[in-house]
């Protein structure tokens, strides 16, 4: 079985809330982000989401901008994404992984090859933020050929029918876009998601995950309490930035700074 | 049998916005929502009297067409070869052809009722463009301009502020055209509720290919016409420059069923194709997908667009609208590329002999023309669409010449 539905069935036995990380590979240097990795599941994290950086990353506010271009700056690519999670995989067989990105590296890889390369690398999940349905038929029927789960985001603004479009294709978990933005803002309406989970749970079984707008301990535990999990980026990245303007280069450092931080939002979302 | 003959051009893009492989809406779910609300109120307008007859009107007594073809008699004896007639829409209001397609996005904003218009710019002319139908209209104006660009193109960042626009410094990636774009596209997914994206090319997620197309049409309609009134037949060659591709676009729909008329999209070629310090995707790039479209691109072995570099701020972009891609794939236009200093000689020259001083970006068709005429017959005849004039580039062109102003 696929290891994010394997995971999302724990949890609800245990009722507890999905806690899922998301960093940029490569960011901000090669050797950070397999012992950050490392570090995001032993604080508590369920599901990994590792960020390909892209030269155009449209629907990223500055935060995960910068760290996309800190990413490129020494040429991280898919490939380097694929082999990374190939190496986390040495260590760790069971916590699920999904690569977030765009669609062009993908496409220059080409589209099979790349599920190829996916499945061999272990990967259990993609999240293309450009790939909407309409655009992602027969992608979407290879990943599902393939068991690797597509990953689809809903927004504020998505129209009832559209809803159960995505509802229908989604693999994995509904990634429920908190705002109208890019990741990193800060307008997060709690009341507002609600309705639009609720709704979203009528249309389907996949559990339903809120990203976009998550800060802390408390933003997390409120969203959590209205969902089945929380994605959190920006803050995570933005402290990495931190320690990276310093002239931090220690792989070690930067897995202790998100270690506190994503060990905050477990204990948020478990107590 | 010629497959090109069974193609209904004016069907295209399919109900997806595809042309053939490309197009299409790779865009974030955020703002599907956005472009599913243009696109109907689009249809809803398109064949609308009352639109059309604003549009119209709009074009004749603001914009001031139909601009004039201009036979340029010094410039084809000096050549030798084909007639050389040049379509002038340096004389529109603001003096390119941006105007058309924003005061068609205009009326379509006025619509929605949204107070508030966004736009990206590289040159400046899409901005400055913007910021005047936003002033005409009373609209709140943002225009999204890359660090490099409000540099190169000073002259017309303070005419966008003269306006009463806010021009937004963009520096990320590159700090061009493309990026401008990027950070458009970030403005509207925050203010989808009360903005309206002007986008300046034929390119962009389903519609803005297919209407910006159909607004700068009025180019090639006039064009037809005109080349039908005063020669009696329709011209032998069209040439175009290729940024986006939306001058080139107007000019050449409305030809696309006569086969007798060639076509030549003519693409930046910077230091020179063999560089790969260039903007000329279609000549030298590889399909892709970005800024909501699949299309040709400058693009790296990862997948990562490149830097690109043109002498003219409004060709410097790594991509191209998605129906030239298509046209390339089927070989209904030919796309070929003119180089830096092509194109400053061609500047020149024509400033000398016509007393017309052509864009940087119109220079690149100049200069193609030039060479296309003369392997081409007295008796033929060939339209350039002459995009814009060149008062903008004189920065430019001064500072080349070893001169401060
Ligand atoms: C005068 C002029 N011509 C051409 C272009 C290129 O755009 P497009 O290819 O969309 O016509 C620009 C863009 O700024 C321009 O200002």
């Amino acid at each position: 079985m696929n290891r994010i539905k394997q995971r999302f069935e724990v949890l609800k036995q245990q009722g507890r809330k999905a806690l899922i990380p998301y960093i940029v590979l490569g960011d901000p240097a090669a050797d950070v982000t397999l012992p950050v990795m490392h570090a995001l599941v032993e604080q508590g994290a369920d599901i990994l989401e590792l960020g390909v950086p892209f030269s155009d990353p449209t629907a990223e506010g500055p935060v995960i901008q910068k760290a996309h271009e800190r990413a490129l700056a020494h040429g991280s690519s898919l490939r380097d994404a694929l082999t990374l999670v190939k190496q986390f995989r040495e260590t760790n067989a069971a916590t699920p992984v999904i690569l977030m990105g765009y669609a062009n590296p993908i496409e220059r890889l080409g589209y099979q090859h790349f599920i190829e390369l996916a499945l061999d690398a272990g990967i259990d999940g993609v999240l293309t933020v450009d790939l909407p349905p309409e655009e992602a038929g027969e992608f979407n029927q290879q990943l599902g050929e393939a068991g690797i789960e597509n990953i689809f985001l809903l927004a504020p603004t998505s129209s009832d029918k559209r809803q159960k479009m995505v509802a229908e294709m989604a693999g994995g978990f509904i990634y429920y876009v908190s705002l109208k933005g890019v990741t990193g803002a800060g307008n997060l309406d709690v009341v507002s998601v609600k309705q639009h989970v609720d709704h979203i749970r009528t249309l389907t079984d996949l559990p339903v995950c809120v990203g976009f707008g998550i800060k802390d301990g408390a933003s997390a535990r409120a969203v959590a309490d209205l969902s089945d999990g929380v994605v959190v980026g920006s803050v995570l990245v933005s402290k990495m930035a931190e320690l990276a303007a310093c002239g931090e280069a220690s792989p070690r450092a930067f897995s202790q700074a998100v270690s506190s931080l994503v060990a905050e939002m477990r204990d948020a979302l478990d107590n | 049998m010629n497959k090109k003959a069974s193609i209904d051009f004016n069907q295209m893009p399919d109900a997806h916005g595809h042309f053939g492989p490309y197009g299409g809406r790779f865009v974030s779910e955020t703002l599907i929502y956005a472009l599913d609300e243009l696109e109907s109120i689009y249809r809803s307008l398109k064949d609308d009297p009352e639109f059309q007859a604003q549009f119209d009107y709009d074009l004749a007594h603001y914009v001031g067409r139909p601009s004039p073809l201009y036979f340029a008699e010094r410039w084809t004896r000096e050549t030798g070869g084909a007639k050389l007639f040049l379509k002038r829409e340096d004389l529109n209001h603001t003096g390119a052809h941006k105007i058309n397609n924003t005061i068609g996005q205009a009326l379509l904003a006025k619509h929605t009722g949204k107070q508030r218009v966004i736009a990206e710019t590289g040159a400046g002319q899409h901005g400055v463009a913007t910021a005047t139908v936003a002033a005409r209209l009373g609209l709140e104006c943002h225009v999204f301009m890359g660090e490099e660009d409000i540099q190169r193109q000073s002259l017309n960042v303070y005419r966008m502020k003269l306006l009463g626009a806010t021009v937004v410094p963009v520096t990320s990636g590159s700090r061009t055209l493309k990026d401008a774009m990027n950070e458009a596209l970030r403005d509207w997914v925050t203010n989808v509720d009360d903005t309206f994206y002007i986008i300046g090319t034929c390119a962009g997620p389903h519609p803005y290919p297919e209407l910006v197309r159909n607004f700068q049409s009025v180019i090639g309609r006039e064009a037809r016409q005109q080349s039908l009134a005063q020669t009696g037949k329709l011209p032998d060659a069209l040439v175009a420059c290729v940024g986006g591709g939306s001058n080139a676009i107007g000019l050449f729909h409305p030809f696309l069923a006569d086969e007798s008329v060639a076509m030549y999209g003519v693409e930046a070629g910077g230091f020179g194709l063999g560089t790969g310090k260039h903007a000329a995707p279609l000549n030298d790039g590889i399909p892709g997908v970005l800024h909501g479209n699949r299309t040709y691109l400058m693009e790296d072995e990862n997948g990562q667009i490149i830097e690109t570099h043109s002498i003219s701020a409004g060709l410097d972009y790594p991509g191209v609208g998605p129906e030239h891609a298509w046209l390339k794939d089927i070989g209904r236009v030919k796309y070929v590329a003119i180089d830096d200093d092509e194109a400053m000689d061609a500047f020149r020259h024509l400033t000398r002999i016509e007393g017309i001083m052509p864009a940087l970006e119109s220079s690149h068709a100049i200069a193609y023309a030039e060479k296309l005429a003369r392997q081409m017959d007295p008796d033929q005849t060939i339209v350039v669409n002459l995009s814009g004039r060149g008062d903008k580039d004189i920065l430019t062109v001064a500072e080349i010449d070893g001169i401060t102003l």
